[in-house]
């Protein structure tokens, strides 16, 4: 089922393709700015049409949708089995290196893979060689000795350029693994390329709109950070070439607008696909694109060229390719983050600033493809929640939540009011305005192993080494609250001291070294950026700090002098029960990491903002933190996210979600994450009723403030029996933390901690 | 199947009303559940004490007085205060369970009528054992009755809550003389309620009552086994099995065989 425009001979280039003149691109669209300048928020709120009603209308798959997917989940037992299906170990990866790839070209739609085959992941070396041998080497692989000559002789990484620059405290700190998961050895992802824009205007007016930024900047007196912006405004005018030449090798012309709904799928996931070529970003984000998709399929369904089936088929054609993106880890990176993810986030739904839900029936298609193509963790489905939203489309989709436990909410009334109607969430938890506005991602520091630093005057409670030096032990037996919250204070300004310098070093060589020159291309000039800080082992901290002031905490000391372990003499109340005795201390963490993150340096002018968020990695942070004063053991597992620890939340999913959701989001805009696991059960005895039930606890939690909550609805039964029959589960999907991820392909460890983790449900 | 057979005096239960100070009862624990204890998000307040020693109650921590402690109305509707927004957003209310809330009449009349002041839906949880302790006035300020009907045979009742069954069905037949809303649930425990006639009688009673709304089946379970162990107490039905799907849907269907709203 081959395209109109799509040839079947060897690329003819793309001036001479097609023998037909296209259909006028913008027929029957409303509204003027969007035609005068680059603004897609203008194009959707002019032309899109608000869906108010049911899934009814809904298509199941086709026969050319479902053998085409059969085609790959064929083979993703090998790819499970093996880590990897296929490594192409001799062409790094750039938007035109690879010749074009097809699953079956005879039955796919929408065409374009990141290689010359489905599943073959590319080398990324500008992020670090170092990474890429030892990613190869996890496989067995080893890299043509060309390209290991070029990317250790003639061309320096992103990473070697951060090691060059890295202070002997930030190396301290990041060894103990005080700070963890910073991408100085891995692309940082986070940024959205409004890939949209692509179908809307065509690459040629794009490249036109960038001359003019370039031309404007040419006029300004020449200054070090003008150099920079001239030469990316040069690597971005050069990336749409190779858009456009990577495109015409597949037989498509996107130098001009898409002009039917298949061409601006197909536009518009060459755009995303360009810059799945051009970088491994950590998060490589959709951004918001169904409500505009939404304009092009409606007007040809009412043009009568189009029906819901092909509508349906369309879309879920995208999201078989979007689920096969596919990037090269190291082993160090899947521990922290497992299940292969690469956060294709796709933001759905959502109020417009003038009071109109921004929902369409591409909303509900994209939800659909949960079903015609069965669960899965990508793309990572986010809808942006609102109690206004459409009764309709809230009970779709808590069906789907019911169903897939496939989906995650964010708060459209907190984000709105922040970033306007056209934001997107990039990665997780992080909102922001589609190509005006970027992040430089800074994982996170770890709250918990912090406040063992305060205890123990700087020195790591697992090796004893003094990490952070000029601080004084504690000296009595039994832990004093002031005198603790003293020594924290004092021990989180040398950690967001150290952290940001290594924030600022890391953003600094990722400019230079590895930059997102395709994805930049589809931003404004000079976006709004954010300087992203996070915090892990918040419920630790919170509930540790909580034991000191109101039970007894002594402490217990190696014969070196180190306190390693607490003896804890009655009860405190823990975070998580919506009780203020614990989460206003959890509050008071948030607010001062944040107050100390503002006074510190930044880099380009970036806005310093943190997130509470961990995904898998709080299995590994816990792994690296010693003995707990809340009576956590070390190595113990910390609760994802801005979750409570597990079990000590007692009373329920919501008052759990509301502890959560008192967390102050003014001083954690870049997102708090809460993860909740619920039984059928515990959500009513019938699916009705559960559907009803599920609405009313996220219109409650987004009511109360609550920033983001992942839904799972499982059987603790199924999840053992998961673990222990992998085979029998290949698609289980359930959410953590910001992302979802297939079960079975977690770690032993974080399964455990999945099941461990708190389930409510009714006894 | 309808009359009342019982063969066996129906006098007031043995039972003394706890004797609590004005405004206060005894409680062991609060909670927050959805779905399980009336319609959508409720505030559940656990009362303490319970005449009833059901062979297979899931929480054998409520049964004695001794087990809770004190709390006033005002700190009760304090508590309850914090969730108001979320329950009124969501969808929600009240609920009073135990234990045996109505062995402490007075405390769930003045809750009640508290919530009801603030416009909160109100559920009780009972046995209905005592509901003869049940004034109307307090019945007034309940918008959804809760009825747990554990047995509809006199003989399998006592067996299985070592009490006996007229006062439940004189409370039943109240409430529907009241026109109160009520939900019946009924657990089906295998080799203890789960006879085709046990089932029948309760749903052809439930059936003529006529403010029957909707019965649940709940399917018995074994989560509370490690309650008794840590209670150092007997679990009698600690090696049942769960019912099978089969014979869920089977005692289900006998409820809808009566017309009744039955999940």
């Amino acid at each position: 089922m081959m395209t109109s425009t799509q040839l079947s001979d060897p690329p003819l280039g793309a001036s001479t393709q097609n023998t037909r003149l296209p259909p006028d691109p913008w027929r029957g669209f409303t509204g003027h700015q969007w035609r005068d300048t680059v603004d897609v928020r203008d194009f959707i709120q002019a032309t899109c049409t608000p869906y108010t009603g049911g899934a009814d209308f809904l298509r199941g798959a086709t026969a050319r949708t479902t053998a085409l997917w059969a085609r790959l989940t064929a083979m993703f037992p090998r790819e499970r089995e093996h880590g990897v299906y296929d490594i192409d170990v001799t062409t790094p990866s750039t938007i035109t290196s690879h010749a074009p790839g097809y699953i079956d070209a005879d039955l796919e739609i929408i065409v374009g893979l990141q290689t010359d085959a489905p599943l073959r992941r590319a080398m990324f070396p500008n992020g670090g060689w170092r990474v890429v041998e030892a990613s190869l080497a996890a496989y067995g692989r080893e890299p043509d000795p060309a390209v290991r000559e070029i990317f250790t002789k003639y061309r320096k990484t992103h990473n070697d350029g951060v090691f060059d620059a890295y202070t002997p405290r930030v190396k301290a700190a990041r060894h103990s693994h005080l700070i963890t998961g910073l991408p100085d050895a891995y692309g940082r992802g986070r940024i959205i390329g409004d890939y949209r824009r692509v179908a809307l205007y065509g690459v040629d007016r794009l490249v036109a709109a960038k001359r003019a930024e370039r031309a404007a900047l040419d006029a300004l007196p020449v200054s070090e950070d003008l150099i920079r912006d001239r030469e990316e405004l040069a690597e971005q005018i050069r990336a749409l070439a190779d858009l456009v030449e990577m495109a015409a090798s597949y037989g498509f012309d996107v130098t001009r607008p898409a002009a039917t709904a298949t061409e601006a799928v197909q536009w518009l996931y060459f755009a995303y696909l360009a810059a799945t070529k051009d970088q491994n970003g950590a998060a490589m984000s959709l951004g918001r694109t169904s409500t505009f998709l939404d304009v092009y399929l409606q007007r040809e369904i009412a043009e009568g060229t189009l029906d819901e089936t092909a509508a349906q088929e369309l879309i879920d054609d995208l999201v078989i390719k979007l689920r096969i993106i596919r990037f090269l880890r190291s082993p160090e990176y899947d521990a922290l983050f497992s299940g292969d993810p690469t956060w294709v986030t796709e933001s759905l739904g959502g109020i417009g600033e003038d009071g109109r839900p921004l929902v369409t029936r591409t909303s509900f298609r994209f939800l659909q493809t949960l079903y015609n193509l069965g669960p899965a963790p990508e793309p990572n489905l986010t809808v942006l929640w609102s109690p206004a939203l459409p009764e309709g489309f809230k009970r779709f989709c808590a069906q789907v939540s019911i169903d897939s436990s496939s989906i995650q909410y964010e708060n459209d009334d907190l984000m709105r009011p922040a970033w306007g109607d056209d934001t997107a969430i990039a990665c997780c938890v992080s909102p922001m305005r589609v190509g005006k506005q970027m992040q430089f991602f800074g994982a996170r520091a770890n709250l918990a192993k912090t406040l063992l630093y305060a205890i123990n005057g700087g020195r790591d409670e697992i090796t004893g080494a003094v990490v952070a030096p000029g601080f004084e032990a504690v000296t009595g037996d039994v832990l004093d609250y002031d005198d603790v919250v003293a020594r924290l204070v004092a021990m989180m300004t040398w950690l967001v001291e150290t952290y940001v310098e290594a924030l600022v070093t890391i953003h600094y060589m990722h400019d230079k070294y590895a930059y997102e020159r395709l994805e930049m291309a589809l931003h404004d000039y000079a976006p709004q950026r954010t300087l992203a800080a996070g915090i892990a082992g918040l419920s630790v901290a919170a509930d540790s700090l909580s034991a000191i002031r109101d039970a007894e905490v002594t402490v217990i000391r190696d014969d070196t002098g180190l306190v390693v372990d607490y003896r804890i003499d009655g009860e405190y109340p823990a975070y998580g029960n919506h009780d203020d005795r614990a989460d206003g201390i959890a509050r008071w963490l948030v607010e001062t990491f944040m107050a100390k993150l503002a006074t510190q340096p930044t880099y380009r002018g970036a806005v310093h903002t943190q997130s509470v968020l961990t995904i898998t990695s709080n299995v590994v942070y816990g792994k690296n933190t010693g003995n707990t004063p809340d009576g956590r053991r070390a190595g113990a597992p910390f609760a994802p996210g801005a979750n409570p620890m597990n079990g000590r939340d007692r009373h329920g999913i919501v008052a759990s979600a509301l502890s959560v959701a008192s967390l102050p989001f003014d001083s954690a805009a870049d997102g708090i994450s809460l993860t909740s696991t619920v039984t059928p059960n515990g959500l009513g005895h019938h699916h009705e009723e559960r559907v009803s039930h599920l609405v009313g606890v996220l219109d409650g939690y987004t009511d109360a403030g609550g920033f983001h909550m992942n839904v799972n609805v499982l059987d603790r039964a199924t999840l053992v029996a998961a673990m222990e029959h992998p085979e029998d589960y290949p698609s289980l999907t359930i959410r953590v933390s910001g992302y979802a991820v297939n079960f079975v392909r977690l770690t032993r460890e974080q399964q455990l901690d999945v099941i461990s983790r708190t389930f409510h449900g009714s006894l | 199947m309808t009359a009342l057979t019982l063969g066996r005096p129906t006098g007031r239960p043995t039972h003394v009303p706890a004797t609590n100070a004005p405004g206060t009862g005894v409680i062991y624990a609060w909670d927050i559940s959805i779905g399980v204890d009336g319609p959508g998000t409720r505030f559940v307040v656990f009362t303490s004490g319970c005449s009833l020693r059901c062979v297979f109650c899931d929480n054998p921590e409520s049964w004695l007085r001794s087990g809770g402690h004190t709390v006033t109305v005002a700190e009760v509707m304090a508590e309850l205060a914090r969730y108001e927004r979320f329950i009124a957003v969501a969808g929600g209310g009240l609920t009073l369970t135990g234990g045996e809330a109505l062995s402490q009449p007075d405390f769930v009349a003045d809750l009640m009528q508290a919530a009801k002041e603030r416009g909160i839906h109100t559920a009780l949880d009972t046995s209905g054992y005592l509901g003869d302790d049940a004034s109307d006035d307090l019945l007034r300020d309940v918008d959804l009755v809760l009825l747990d009907i554990k047995s509809w045979d006199p003989e399998t009742y006592h067996r299985v809550t070592k009490r006996e069954l007229a006062p439940t069905l004189r409370f039943a037949r109240r409430l529907a003389d009241l026109g109160r809303p009520t939900w019946l649930r009924f657990v089906l425990v295998p080799g203890w309620t789960d006879s085709p006639a046990n089932v029948d009688g309760v749903a052809a009673f439930a059936a003529g009552l006529g403010n029957i709304e909707r019965v649940d089946v709940l399917p018995f379970h074994r989560m509370a086994i490690g309650k008794y162990q840590a209670l150092g107490i007997t679990y009698p039905t600690a090696d049942v099995e769960p019912p099978s799907p089969e014979l869920v849907q089977r005692v289900q269907d006998q409820f809808r065989g009566h017309g009744l709203v039955t999940y």
